[in-house]
Parts: C-alpha cells; sequence; structure tokens
C-alpha cells in the first residue's frame, strides 16, 4: 500500500510571551507514517498532544522542528515548510479535516457548509449540494435544519454537520479529532460505517477517538503519543 | 498557467513622513484569487501600506509590480496619473470605512453604481440601468431603491452599495480599508457574508485592512500582522490566530472577547 503521509522528528512547543516567555513543549521526535487504506488512531491521555499532531499535519499549527512529508498529487511536499499557498492548496485536494467543533459562519446554511469543499474544488453547486443533502440525511441530520446556519444547533447537530463537510470530498488523507464526541449510539455506527467505507477507497485515516467502541471498531493500529513525550518535561 | 503567478508584487514598500515612520520594508506577493488580511491597531500602518499600495500615497521607497490584464508587469509607481487612475477605475476597487468617501452622496444609488460602468465607457443608458439593477440585487438592495440618493440609505445600506460601486466593472483587485467598522454586529455579519461570496464568486483578489480578527478570520486566508510600521508576522490566517508566535500577536489573539 502506498505511504502518502510520512512524518519525522516533528517537534512542537509553545512560547507564552504573555506569561514571561514561559516555554511549554509538548512533543518531540514525532515520527510515524501512514497507509493508504487504513486508519490509526493517536493514543495516550489528554494533553498528550494528540490534537496539537493533528493541528500540525493540517498546517493549523506551525512546527518547531521536523518533517511532514505528505504526498500532494504525485508530488512531495514538506507541510513543516511549506508556504501558505502551498498549505491551501493541500487542503483542499489532499488532506481533509474534521475538526472536533464546527466553526460556524453567519447567514450560511448547514447544506452549504457541507457542499463547499466540494465546490472549492470545482464541482458544481447543485450537484454538491445533493451529496451534502444525502450525507445530511445518512447522519440523521433533520430535513427541516438543511437550509438553516448551524451557529444555533445543538453540539451533536453542528458534529454531524463537520462531520458531513469532511467527508463529502475524496480527500486521500482525513484527519479526524474527536468525530464522535457528542454523538448518539445511532450516529456513532453511522459514523464507523462510514468510516470504513473510507478505508475501502483507499483513504489514509489518522484520528483521535476518546470513545473506547469506536476506537476499537475502526482502529488498525494505535500510535502511541506518549513515546512522543519531550524529555525534559519527563524528566 | 497565469494563475502561478502573483498578481502583486511588493518588494520593501516603505513611507515615513519625515523621520516618522508610516511603514517600513514590506514585502509580499498577492496572488489571484487570494484575499490577505492586514491587522493591527491604529497607527501600526496598515492603512499607511494600502494607501500605498493603491497608489493614492507615494512610497518613500520600495517597489510594487502588478500584472495587467495583458500578463505584464508594470511597477505601479513608475506609472502615469492618468494610468493609474484608469487602473483604479478598471481593474481595481476601494472600499472605505466610511461609505461616504467612496459614494457620491447626493446622487442616485443607481447612477452611483453606473457612474463606474461610464468611466469605462459605456454610453448605452438601458444596458447601464439593467446592470445597476442587476448589481443593486447582488448586494441585496431592492430595484425600488435605486432612484434614491444614499443619503436615505442605513449605514449598512451604504456600505453595499459602495461594495456594489466597485464590483460593478469586474476588479480583479479590491483594497479594503475597514469594511465593517462602524456598522452594528449584525449589520457587519450581513456584510461579511455578502463579501465573503462575492470575493469567492467572483475570484478576487483583496487586501483587507482591519483591527478586526474575526473580520480576518472570515475573510482572509493569509494574515499580515503589523507593529510600529512593520510586518512582524506572517502567515495562514487561521494559523496565525490558533497559534501565534510574536509577542505582540499573543497579545492581540489573547485580546479578543470571548462571547
Amino acid at each position: 500500500m502506498p505511504t502518502p503521509l510520512v512524518v519525522s522528528e516533528v517537534a512542537k512547543s509553545f512560547t507564552m510571551h504573555l506569561r514571561d516567555g514561559v516555554r511549554l513543549a509538548v512533543v518531540e521526535d514525532v515520527s510515524f507514517a501512514l497507509k493508504s487504506g487504513e486508519c490509526a488512531v493517536l493514543g495516550g491521555p489528554s494533553g498528550a498532544g494528540k490534537s496539537s499532531i493533528l493541528k500540525m499535519l493540517y498546517g493549523n499549527y506551525a512546527t518547531d522542528a521536523g518533517q511532514i512529508i505528505v504526498d500532494h498529487g504525485g508530488r512531495l511536499l514538506d507541510l513543516a515548510t511549506a508556504s501558505p499557498r502551498e498549505v491551501l492548496a493541500v487542503r483542499r485536494d489532499t488532506i481533509g479535516y474534521v475538526s472536533q467543533f464546527l466553526r460556524t459562519v453567519p447567514r450560511v446554511a448547514a447544506v452549504d457548509v457541507v457542499a463547499e469543499p466540494l465546490v472549492a474544488r470545482g464541482a458544481e453547486k447543485a450537484a454538491a449540494r445533493e451529496r451534502a443533502a444525502a450525507l445530511l440525511s445518512r447522519l440523521n441530520l433533520p430535513e427541516r435544519l438543511w437550509g438553516l446556519p448551524p451557529a444555533t444547533f445543538s453540539g451533536g447537530e453542528q458534529q454531524r454537520v463537520n462531520i458531513a463537510r469532511g467527508f463529502i470530498t475524496a480527500h486521500p488523507i482525513l484527519l479526524l479529532d474527536e468525530p464522535t464526541a457528542s454523538l448518539d449510539a445511532r450516529n456513532r455506527e453511522v459514523v464507523i460505517a462510514m468510516i470504513a467505507e473510507k478505508k475501502a477507497q483507499g483513504v489514509a485515516l489518522l484520528g483521535i477517538f476518546h470513545d473506547a467502541d469506536v476506537r476499537e471498531a475502526v482502529a488498525d493500529r494505535i500510535v502511541d503519543v506518549t513515546a512522543f513525550a519531550p524529555r525534559a518535561r519527563a524528566a | 498557467m497565469s494563475e502561478d503567478l502573483p498578481l502583486l508584487r511588493v518588494f520593501s514598500l516603505s513611507k515615513s513622513y519625515g523621520s516618522r515612520i508610516g511603514c517600513a520594508d514590506v514585502t509580499f506577493d498577492l496572488w489571484p484569487g487570494e484575499v490577505l488580511a492586514v491587522v493591527g491597531e491604529s497607527g501600526s500602518g496598515k492603512t499607511t501600506l494600502l494607501n500605498c499600495l493603491s497608489t493614492r500615497l507615494m512610497p518613500t521607497s520600495g517597489a510594487a509590480s502588478y500584472r495587467m490584464r495583458d500578463g505584464a508587469f508594470r511597477e505601479l509607481y513608475r506609472m502615469s496619473e492618468a494610468e493609474r487612475r484608469f487602473l483604479m477605475r478598471t481593474d481595481w476597487g476601494f472600499v472605505h470605512q466610511n461609505p461616504a468617501d467612496g459614494l457620491r452622496m447626493a446622487v442616485s444609488a443607481g447612477a452611483n453604481v453606473g457612474e463606474r460602468l461610464m468611466a469605462i465607457g459605456d454610453r448605452h443608458y438601458g444596458r447601464i440601468r439593467a446592470t445597476a439593477i442587476d448589481w443593486l440585487g447582488r448586494v441585496e438592495i431592492g430595484e425600488d431603491r435605486i432612484d434614491d440618493e444614499p443619503r436615505a440609505f442605513s449605514g449598512g445600506m451604504r456600505q453595499r452599495l459602495q461594495i456594489a460601486r466597485n464590483l460593478v466593472t469586474g476588479p480583479r483587485l479590491v483594497f479594503m480599508d475597514e469594511p465593517t467598522g462602524g456598522l452594528d454586529v449584525s449589520v457587519q455579519a450581513r456584510l461579511l457574508d455578502l463579501l465573503r461570496g462575492l470575493v469567492a464568486d467572483l475570484g478576487l483578489a483583496a487586501i483587507v485592512v482591519t483591527h478586526d480578527l474575526a473580520v480576518a478570520r472570515l475573510l482572509s486566508q493569509r494574515m499580515m500582522v503589523m507593529k510600529d510600521g512593520r510586518v512582524i508576522e506572517t502567515g495562514l490566517t487561521d494559523r496565525v490566530l490558533d497559534d501565534p508566535r510574536e509577542p505582540y500577536t499573543q497579545l492581540l489573539v489573547s485580546s479578543i472577547l470571548q462571547v
């Protein structure tokens, strides 16, 4: 199987200038690879740096050191040093991301929030909306909500909009930050099935799942994040 | 293929007022369809930079070149006044914070929009009016208001009219100076949503000066943070806001009020 994502020796720390420049080391020497058609799960307790790793892979956090090599349409690109324009291109075509919380935009209807990544990749608006509606329906979001902006939705409803938005495209890599955290059992099952389909399509998935049932159902292997704990902190 | 070339290249641009620095040593490229937010507090030099880029102000040193519709780069500060004015009227837009600065308050809404079309040579009254009505509709101003003067409009409507006036000529680059400043929050949200949609649909490049980080987050892909006339941090908008590196950027981000 191809390996579309290789992470080597990545480190992340935060320097808090408003707190007398305290330096908070988060992870060090993060090294792993992701294969097409597998779902790897980042494991470890809260605060171990799981979310930070996902955010670095999406270009949302800067990296202090190391390389994040991604296969971007046949070209290898280091996300740790890529320009903003390159990161945006990778997000459009190569790496999808389901964040923990939906960042809502005023006045944009749920169905358009979901359709947007497809439209950004050049799909026709009507066709993208149809796909979006199908996904929302599969995730049991009541149809009367589709035309409304998600700002006033419940946590679980927003989460489902977010999942639909992340799953609508055919990105070869998909990052999932606790996509099932606020879902009920029925919708968790739907997401588990959707992840299985992505795997079957050859997508490489990397996720954080606190829910042990979901983790067991989807994980091909666990990447133990405690192995990347900064030495200074452990000492 | 032209997508791989920047629309605007800015190199080491500086503007000083005597010994006082307006902006200093600003370098960046802007690509077609890209929205760049310039943030910082008042006095940080962001408006001076915007005025230099839009050639409303001459820089003290540095260079900026713009890729014209024929594909050739032209040095902005070496153009004649007439050439610059032509660019301003056709290929560029400038949205002022105060709509009164960008509109003619004593002529009708329709004329405000139509005037830009006439400036590029359209003389057909019926066509101009039809285009004006279409553009008023796109900024959510009813056709029945076409003969009203902007003086009779609310602040939000005036701002939407100013946007229509700027976009009617199909510009490729729009400069915006605090486009939502001074508007009520609900009016702001509507305007932001409208701007987002128009920028995406038309594939516009834009440089948006704002002190409001939420506006920057919503509108821009890329961000420059300015302090004391200099660019102190730059990057993807969500990266700068979620993982700010510089002390001043951290201060700005931590000062956002949570609701």
